[in-house]
């Protein structure tokens, strides 16, 4: 009996640093983006630059929201632990509505931006931007359909050993995307008005 | 292991550093540029530690380990690609970049 718990919880530890893994790869990906972003930033073709098209104060709300989001989905892990399934549902849900806002907010700017003639086609800078940017972006649309049918699966099975287990690895990759936020909003938003 | 206390202080210094940031640049401080890229390295090293309990599992620190092998690759491809294409834009103006490319797809006057 001793020995199928220490199975168990070993293959729990291995699952975990699997995903952890798979996120490293993900940082290697972003990290590439980044110095896409950071060489071409300047290459405006002649057309306006960061500094003309971003802005702060907006940027400011959306990296809060975020930011907030994290720390909402933290709390639902603790809650998870401690086996408190409208706990759980709340918090990823709050999470949910968090994170849906930050991203109705970055497809405002990319909208007005392509609207006025400012797309991915305009310039090597706009580019690397709507790339690193738009990657971000979607990796929490996807976020925010793996929360939804987390809470679905909650709902439905209740918080087993095993869900709490999908539900630790989901809040290590949302974790992950406000850490990679932490340096789009540093090294794009704030070095354009630097 | 988490605890309300961690994701309570991670949360507000996170919230701290980045209206820090936020404010550096805002009233264009002497040497934003060097604040702020320090107040995200801070910023990721608290969300690390309180939001993602780096370092903190039980038996050896895997998590820790992989972590620092990607962060080293991932300054090489970093440090490395903005050092190449500057020596490159230094080394190679416009009539260069002709001259290189006539004499690289055979093109003759």
């Amino acid at each position: 009996m001793e020995n199928s718990l220490k199975h168990h919880q070993q293959t729990t530890d291995k699952h975990i640093l699997g995903f952890w893994v798979y996120l490293m790869t993900d940082l290697l990906m972003f990290a590439v983006l980044f110095a896409t972003y950071a060489v071409l930033r300047n290459n405006t073709f002649g057309g306006p630059s960061a500094r003309d098209l971003l802005s702060l104060p907006f940027v400011l709300a959306e990296t809060l929201i975020l930011l907030t989001s994290s720390f909402t989905c933290g709390l639902a892990i603790i809650a998870a632990h401690s086996k408190n399934k409208i706990q759980v549902m709340g918090w990823f849900s709050i999470t949910f509505l968090l994170g849906a806002s930050f991203l109705t907010m970055e497809l405002t700017e990319f909208h007005r931006l392509i609207a006025e003639g400012h797309g991915p086609q305009a310039s090597a800078f706009l580019s690397s931007f709507f790339t690193l940017v738009g990657t971000h972006g979607l990796h929490i649309a996807i976020g925010l359909l793996w929360i939804l049918v987390s809470l679905i699966m909650v709902w439905k099975r209740g918080l087993t050993e095993n869900l709490i287990n999908k539900l630790t690895r989901l809040a290590y990759f949302w974790h992950f995307l406000d850490l990679v936020w932490i340096f789009i909003f540093t090294i794009v938003y704030l070095n354009a008005h630097v | 292991m988490p605890t309300y206390k961690s994701y309570i202080i991670g949360f507000l210094l996170s919230l701290v550093l980045t209206l820090t940031a936020y404010f550096a640049v805002v009233i264009s401080a002497p040497n934003s540029l060097l604040i702020i890229l320090m107040l995200a390295v801070i910023q990721l090293v608290v969300q690390l530690v309180f939001f993602l309990h780096v370092g903190q599992e039980k038996g050896p620190a895997w998590n820790l380990a992989v972590l620092i092998s990607t962060f080293s690759i991932v300054l090489i491809v970093i440090v490395g690609s903005l050092w190449i294409m500057a020596n490159l834009n230094y080394n190679m103006s416009p009539q260069q970049m002709d001259d290189y490319i006539m004499k690289s797809e055979n093109m003759f006057k």
